[in-house]
C-alpha cells in the first residue's frame, strides 16, 4: 500500500481543519478494523490518516438517567459491553458490540466507526436505529445532528461532507418498561459478516401485556441498514404474543430488498428477516418485562 | 475425554516410554515465541519478492513488459517463465502423489497461458516488500482472455474449452483421437458387477457433489532463497519435505542436488499442501539475478487462489445388498478436478471408495479432469473424504431401507484381514471391526439422543498410509543422552514420538533423547512428513538406529569388562556381562572415557501401507428456521496400531475431525461467473472457530500393525475422512432430508427442509 | 518520512522508526525482532498476530505502529517470567494443546487476558473468548482444556 501521512490531533477543531484542508484523500482512523484492511487491499486510498482517538469528545462514554447514553465516536465496542450499567440499559446495543468480530476486534472497533463505514451489514447500526439514536456531526460549517436511520446513503457511503466527522452518538434515556435485542444470522457462531440482522426495541404498557411503541431495524438486506417502518407502526397497541411477533416479521420483510451473493440468496435473507424479527421481539419483550 | 481400548493381545502391554505423554522437546520454544518459522528469519542483505498473477481464469499470455518495474529505484530483478530452463516431461513420485515437471514448472510460472485466476506469470525482487508489491503492479502483462471452464461436468464435455491442446486421456480403453480436458481415466474391476447387482434385493444409486476446499494452514507459503557466489543454492522454507523440495528444485532449475541445500524451518501447518514448490524456484532465480537473498511470502488471498486446494467432485455411487444386509456389488463413477494441470488425486479416491467393505463385485471409473482452477494438491487422505461422503451416505440409506442398525450393517460387511480391495491389495491385520465395536461400547452410543430437530449419524473411513524412506543418525553423548538427527519436518509433535521409540528401544527416557530436525546436508534422504508415515517410518528408522547403538554398546561393554560380546546381555536398558552390570547411561559414561564414539544409523524404506480406519459418531441439532447445524457431540474412534504418544494421536484425530466438520458444513470456494474466487480470505472461507465446535471425544483402538516393532500405524490422515458423511447421516435423522452435496451450509439445508415446516 | 515512536513493550521502553503505513505486527517482527506474533492473514481474521495493547488483546495487523506511541504492549515473549513458564504455557505443553505451534503465541496472549479478566471461565466463555484465534491443527479441544487447567492452577506457582 502507498504510504500516507499520519496525524493524531488532540482537539476537535484541529481535526476538522485537517480534514477540510487535505481534500478527499483523507481517512479517519478510529479502531482501524475496517479502514486498515481497505487501505491494504486498495479499496480505499489515503494521503492522510487522521487518528481521532486522542480527542476527548470522541472518547467519552457517559450514561445518565435523564440524558441517556453519550457515546463518543471512537469508543470501542469492548468499553460498551464492559460497562454493566450501559449493557443493562441498552441490551440491544450490547448484543451487537459483543459480536462484531472476536475479542481482538472488539477491543479496537468503535460503534462510530461501524456507522461511518456504512456497510449494509453493519451490526451496530440496527440497534442505533431501533434506539432512535442521533448522530452528532462537526465540520467546517459547524455542528449538526442527523437521525441515525438517515446517516447511510448507499453501501460504504453516508451523509458526511468533506471536512466533517462524527463526534458522538446519543441514545435517549430508557424507560423502565423498554427492552431491546439484536440478533444476526451467520453461518458460523462468530467472526462472520451478517447474512441478515434485526434489532427490535419495544416499550410495553404498565401491565407488560401490550406494546406501546416499537422500532425494528434490519441489516444486510438492503443497500443500507434500514428502519422497518410498517412493522414498527403496526406493533403499536398489539399484545405481546408469538403471533404478533411473527406478523411483525412478515411486515418487516417489506423494507428488505436483499441481493444474492455468496453470503446468502435474496430469498434466504428475506426469510431470515422474519425469523430474526420474531426472535428479537420476543427477547426485547422479555427484557422489557424485567 | 479419551478412552483407550484394551490393546490387541499380540502386542506386549508393558512399555516404559511408549504410551506415556512427555512434554514435547520443542515445547518451550513454541510457547515462548522463540521457535523459528520461515518468515521469522532475517538473513543479512535480504530483499523481498512479489508475484504478478493472472487476473483471468483462462488467457493466452501475449506479452510481458517488465521495463517500468525495472526502472524503479530499489527494484533489483524480475523474472518470468523464460528464466526457468525448458522443463522436461518427466514424472516423479513426491511421496503424496506424482508430479510431472513440465506441469510443475508451468504452474510455478505460467508459460504461454494463464490457466486460473491467480496463476503466477512473473515476479520481482525489491529492497522492501511494499516496493516489491508496487513494482509488481507496474509489470505490464498483455492477455488475450479465453473462455474458462469451472466444473468437472462442464470440463468433460466435448465442446469444453481446452486447457492443454495436446492432452490426450491416459486410459485402458482405446486412446482417444482428440485432446480433451480428461487427463486420465482410471478403472478398477473386481468380480462381475452385473451378477452382483442381480443378486441384490435392494440397490441404491445416488449422485454427489463436493465443492473446492483448501487445507487452510495458518502459515502462508514462505521461503528465503540464497543463490551464493559459489553457485550453491540454499533455501529456507516452510515445507513438509525438504528432500522432495530439493528434488523439485534440481529438476526445475536443472542443477545437481549436491548444489542445493534445503533448510526446513518450523512449519505452520501443511496437511499435504506444502509439498509441491511454488515460490521456492522463483525466489531462487531472483536471488541468482540480483545476488542477494530473496524472501517471498504469500499473502492469504494468494494462498487461496494459487496454491493447491483439494478437488471439487462429481460422483455417482451404486451399492446393492441382500435383504439380510450383505453387500453384493458396488459401482462408482468419479470425476475429480485436477485443477489447471493433470495429476490430481483421483487415483487414491478410486482406490478408497469401497475400501471399508468386503465387496465381492465392483467397478470403479475415475476421471482426472483439468479445469481453470489452481492445481489441486493432497489434503489429508486426498480423495478419500470425497468418496467416503458418497459411499457412507449410500450405506446409511441401504441400512435404513433394510431396517438394519447402521453399525451392525457395517460390521456385517467390514473389511478385515484377507479382504481384497477393489484395486487389488489384500488387507493384512486391520482394525475396522474393532473400531466399530468400540463405538458400540462407547458412552456416546449408549446415551440416547432426545429432543426435536436432533439426529445421530455414523460413518467410517480409510486411508492407506505409506511407508517410504527415512534416514536417521543417533549420537551417544558423554552423559548418556542421545542426540537423534532426523529429516522429518515436525508439523505436529513427531520429533517427540520418534524420540520416544528410540528411547524405548534403548531403555532410556524420552527426556534423555534430544531430537533435531535438520537440513538436507545433514541427514540421509527422508521422504515427506505426510502420508501418515512419519511416526511409523522415521520411528522405525530410529528403532533401527537404536539397535545399531545397542550393538556398539555391547561391544564397548565387552571391551570394558574383558569378555566377549556374546557374553553381554541387554534387558530393559541394563547391560550385563562377566558379573558386571551397568545401565545404558552409566555404560555410556564409561565408554566415552575409553572407547570410540558411538553413532547409530537407521535407514528404512518400508513398502507397506499401515492401513488406518476411523469411525465417527456425531449428534447434531438443526435449526429448522435457519438451516444452521450445531454439532452437539462428536466421537472419533481410530485404530492407531500403537499410540506412541497418546496426546498427539488424539490431537491428530481431533484436528482432522475439525477439518472434516468444516468441509461438511461451511467450507467452499465461491466462484463468480468470471471464474474468480469470491472468498479468498478467512472472513468468507469459513473454517471452524473455537466457538463452533464442542469437545471432540477420542477412542484409540490398538490393533497392532504387524509391520512395525511397536505396532504403529499412521494416524494423521484418516480422521478427516468420516465427518462429512457422519454429519450428513445425522442431519438426515434430524430433518428427514438427505444431502448429497457439500458443504451442507445453512442456506442449503434450509432450502432443502423448508418445504417440511409449512403450517408452522 | 519515518516517524519516531516511543513505547513500552513487555515492561521495557522501546524506540523505533517506522512509516505510517507499517502495522504494529510488521514493526514488532521486522524491526524489533519480536517474531513471536505471526502473520496469518493480515486482515484481522485469524488472531495469529494477537498482542496486548493497553491491557486488551488486539490483532496487531490492524494497528498502525505509530499508534503504539505512549502505549503499553505485551507480547508472547513477555509471558514467561525470569526463565519460568507461566502456568498457562505449562498447561499448553502438558496438555499437548499445540501441534504446529504457529497459532500458539496468539492463543496464549488471548487466553492469558481471558483468565485475568475471568479467572474461572466456563467452557462456553473460553470458546467465545478465543473465537478470534483460528487453529487448523488441534480442533481446539486440547486448547480449551489447557485453559481450563490453567484456571485451576495458582498464578503464583
Amino acid at each position: 500500500m502507498i504510504d500516507f501521512e499520519y496525524a493524531a490531533p488532540t482537539q476537535l477543531d484541529e481535526a476538522i481543519r485537517l480534514l477540510a484542508a487535505a481534500g478527499d484523500g483523507t481517512r479517519i482512523l478510529a479502531g482501524g478494523t475496517d479502514i486498515i484492511v481497505q487501505l491494504r487491499e486498495g479499496l480505499r486510498s489515503a494521503d492522510l490518516v487522521v487518528d481521532i482517538k486522542k480527542i476527548s469528545e470522541l472518547t467519552q462514554l457517559k450514561l445518565s438517567g435523564d440524558k441517556g447514553l453519550h457515546l463518543g465516536a471512537s469508543v470501542s465496542c469492548r468499553r460498551i459491553y464492559d460497562d454493566q450499567n450501559i449493557a443493562a440499559s441498552y441490551p440491544g446495543l450490547a448484543d451487537a458490540v459483543r459480536i462484531i468480530g472476536g475479542w481482538q476486534i472488539q477491543s479496537r472497533a468503535s460503534v462510530g466507526g461501524n456507522l461511518c463505514n456504512s456497510s449494509p451489514a453493519a451490526d451496530a447500526i440496527p440497534p442505533l436505529i431501533a434506539y432512535s439514536a442521533t448522530a452528532h456531526i462537526a465540520g467546517p460549517g459547524g455542528k449538526r445532528m442527523v437521525p441515525v436511520e438517515e446517516f447511510c446513503t448507499a453501501p460504504g457511503h453516508n451523509i458526511l461532507q468533506q471536512g466533517e466527522l462524527l463526534v458522538a452518538l446519543t441514545l435517549p434515556p430508557q424507560p423502565s418498561n423498554a427492552g431491546s435485542a439484536y440478533q444476526r444470522f451467520i453461518p458460523r457462531n462468530e467472526m462472520d459478516i451478517a447474512v441478515a440482522g434485526a434489532a427490535s426495541w419495544v416499550q410495553l404498557d404498565q401491565s407488560g401485556e401490550r406494546i406501546e411503541q416499537a422500532r425494528i431495524a434490519l441489516s444486510a438486506v438492503a443497500p443500507t441498514p434500514v428502519f422497518a417502518v410498517d412493522a414498527s407502526e403496526w406493533l403499536k397497541g398489539q399484545v405481546v404474543s408469538e403471533e404478533v411477533f411473527a406478523e411483525a416479521g412478515e411486515l418487516a420483510k417489506r423494507v428488505a430488498s436483499p441481493i444474492d451473493d455468496m453470503r446468502g440468496t435474496a430469498e434466504y435473507r428475506t426469510h431470515l428477516v422474519g425469523v430474526l424479527t420474531k426472535r428479537t421481539l420476543a427477547t426485547a419483550c422479555q427484557r422489557a418485562r424485567k | 475425554m479419551s478412552t483407550e481400548v484394551a490393546p490387541d493381545t499380540q502386542t506386549p502391554a508393558t512399555y516404559k516410554v511408549i504410551g506415556t505423554r512427555p512434554v514435547r522437546h520443542d515445547g518451550a520454544d513454541k510457547v515462548t515465541g522463540k521457535a523459528v518459522y520461515t518468515d521469522d528469519l532475517h538473513v543479512p542483505n535480504m530483499v523481498f519478492g512479489a508475484f504478478v498473477r493472472s487476473p483471468h481464469a483462462h488467457a493466452r499470455i501475449v506479452s510481458i513488459d517488465t521495463s517500468d518495474a525495472e526502472k524503479m529505484p530499489g527494484v533489483l530483478a524480475t523474472c518470468t517463465s523464460a528464466d526457468l530452463p525448458d522443463p522436461w516431461d518427466k514424472v516423479d513420485n513426491l511421496g503424496e502423489g506424482c508430479v510431472n515437471y513440465a506441469h510443475l514448472s508451468g504452474n510455478v510460472l505460467a508459460r504461454n497461458k494463464a490457466l486460473y485466476k491467480g496463476h503466477a506469470v512473473a515476479a520481482v525482487a525489491a529492497t522492501d516488500s511494499y516496493l516489491a508489491q508496487e513494482a509488481a503492479r507496474r509489470i505490464r502483462v498483455e492477455f488475450e482472455p479465453l473462455p474458462a471452464t469451472m466444473c468437472v461436468q462442464d470440463a468433460m464435455r466435448n465442446d469444453a474449452p481446452l486447457l492443454h491442446d495436446e492432452l490426450i486421456t491416459h486410459t485402458l480403453d482405446d486412446k482417444p483421437a482428440r485432446p480433451s480436458n480428461i487427463a486420465s481415466h482410471i478403472q478398477f474391476e473386481k468380480g462381475n458387477v452385473d451378477e452382483g447387482f442381480a443378486a441384490a434385493d435392494v440397490v441404491i444409486e445416488r449422485e454427489f457433489k463436493t465443492a473446492t476446499v483448501h487445507q487452510g494452514y495458518i502459515e502462508p507459503h514462505v521461503s528465503v532463497a540464497l543463490w551464493n557466489e559459489d553457485g550453491r543454492l540454499k533455501i529456507w522454507t516452510a515445507t513438509q519435505g525438504s528432500f522432495v523440495v530439493r528434488q523439485q528444485m534440481a529438476e526445475l532449475l536443472k542443477m545437481p542436488v549436491s548444489q542445493i541445500t534445503i533448510v526446513p524451518c518450523e512449519i505452520g501447518g501443511g496437511f499435504g499442501g506444502k509439498i509441491s514448490v511454488y515460490e521456492q524456484p522463483v525466489a531462487a532465480v531472483l536471488s541468482r539475478k540480483c545476488g542477494r537473498p530473496v524472501k517471498i511470502m504469500m499473502q492469504r488471498d494468494e494462498v487461496f487462489e494459487a496454491t493447491g486446494p483439494t478437488p471439487a467432485s462429481f460422483m455417482r455411487v451404486k451399492l446393492g445388498a441382500t435383504k439380510d444386509g450383505k453387500l453384493t456389488a458396488g459401482k462408482a463413477w468419479l470425476a475429480f478436478d485436477a485443477g489447471a494441470f493433470p495429476g490430481g488425486v483421483i487415483g487414491p479416491g478410486a482406490m478408497c471408495v469401497f475400501s471399508c467393505y468386503d465387496l465381492p463385485h465392483a467397478t470403479v471409473d475415475g476421471f482426472d479432469v483439468v479445469l481453470n482452477k489452481p492445481k489441486t494438491q493432497a489434503y489429508r487422505a486426498p480423495g478419500s473424504t470425497h468418496v467416503a461422503f458418497a459411499t457412507e451416505c449410500v450405506i446409511d440409506e441401504l441400512a435404513e431401507r433394510l431396517k438394519i442398525d447402521p453399525i451392525e450393517f457395517r460390521l456385517n460387511n467390514a473389511a478385515k484381514e484377507g479382504t481384497r480391495r477393489v484395486d487389488g491389495p489384500v488387507y493384512p491385520r486391520v482394525g475396522l471391526v474393532e473400531c466399530l465395536q468400540a463405538i458400540q461400547e462407547s458412552d456416546h452410543w449408549k446415551t440416547p439422543l432426545t429432543g426435536p430437530n436432533r439426529g445421530r449419524g455414523v460413518a467410517c473411513g480409510f486411508w492407506f498410509n505409506c511407508g517410504l524412506k527415512s534416514s536417521v543418525t543417533a549420537n551417544v553423548n558423554a552423559d548418556g543422552t542421545v542426540t537423534l538427527v532426523e529429516g522429518s519436518t515436525d508439523i505436529g509433535g513427531t520429533r517427540t514420538s520418534i524420540a520416544m521409540q528410540l528411547a524405548e528401544t534403548l531403555g532410556i527416557t524420552a527426556e534423555d533423547v534430544i531430537p533435531q530436525v535438520v537440513d538436507t546436508d545433514s541427514v540421509g534422504f527422508t521422504d515427506v512428513t505426510g502420508g501418515s508415515r512419519t511416526t511409523f517410518a522415521t520411528g522405525l528408522a530410529a528403532h533401527e538406529a537404536a539397535l545399531d547403538i545397542q550393538k556398539q554398546m555391547v561391544e564397548q561393554a565387552a571391551q570394558i569388562w574383558e569378555c566377549s560380546p556374546d557374553e553381554v546381555t541387554v534387558a530393559d536398558g541394563v547391560y550385563q556381562g562377566n558379573g558386571k552390570s551397568l545401565s545404558f547411561k552409566a555404560l555410556a559414561v564409561e565408554a566415552d572415557k575409553v572407547g570410540i564414539p558411538i553413532v547409530g544409523r537407521g535407514v528404512v524404506d518400508p513398502q507397506c501401507s499401515t492401513n488406518a480406519f476411523a469411525v465417527n459418531l456425531v449428534d447434531v441439532e438443526v435449526d429448522p428456521e435457519t438451516g444452521k447445524v450445531t454439532i452437539l457431540r462428536f466421537t472419533v474412534c481410530q485404530d492407531a496400531g500403537k499410540a506412541i504418544h497418546p496426546s498427539y494421536v488424539e490431537g491428530q484425530m481431533q484436528g482432522g475431525s475439525a477439518q472434516g466438520i468444516g468441509w461438511a458444513l461451511n467450507e467452499e470456494y465461491f466462484y463468480g461467473d468470471d471464474g474468480h474466487m469470491r472468498n479468498a480470505s478467512f472472513l468468507d472461507y469459513r473454517m471452524p472457530t473455537c466457538y463452533d465446535l464442542p469437545m471432540i471425544d477420542t477412542i484409540i483402538v490398538e490393533v497392532a500393525n504387524p509391520d512395525h516393532p511397536y505396532g504403529v500405524r499412521g494416524v494423521g490422515e484418516v480422521p478427516i475422512v468420516p465427518p462429512p458423511p457422519a454429519i450428513a447421516n445425522a442431519i438426515y435423522r434430524a430433518t428427514g432430508v438427505r444431502f448429497f452435496e457439500l458443504p451442507m451450509s445453512p442456506p442449503t439445508v434450509w432450502n432443502a427442509i423448508k418445504g417440511q415446516t409449512t403450517g408452522e | 518520512m519515518k516517524t519516531h515512536v516511543t513505547t513500552t513493550i513487555n515492561g521495557a521502553t522501546v524506540e523505533f522508526l517506522c512509516q505510517p503505513r507499517q502495522s504494529l505486527l510488521a514493526v514488532l517482527r521486522d524491526e524489533l525482532s519480536l517474531t513471536g506474533c505471526k502473520e496469518g492473514c493480515n486482515n484481522g481474521n485469524c488472531g495469529a498476530c494477537t498482542v496486548m495493547l493497553d491491557g486488551l488483546p488486539v490483532d496487531s495487523c490492524l494497528v498502525l505502529a505509530v499508534e503504539a506511541e505512549g502505549a503499553e504492549i505485551e507480547t508472547v515473549e513477555g509471558i514467561a517470567e525470569q526463565g519460568h513458564l507461566h502456568p498457562l504455557q505449562q498447561c499448553f505443553l502438558e496438555g499437548a494443546a499445540l501441534q504446529c505451534g504457529i497459532c500458539t503465541p496468539g492463543f496464549l496472549v488471548t487466553a492469558k487476558a481471558l483468565l485475568e479478566k475471568n479467572p474461572q471461565p466456563s467452557e462456553q466463555e473460553i470458546r467465545f473468548g478465543l473465537a478470534g484465534n483460528l487453529c487448523r491443527c488441534t480442533g481446539y479441544d486440547k486448547i480449551v482444556r489447557a485453559v481450563q487447567a490453567a484456571s485451576q492452577a495458582s498464578p503464583e506457582s
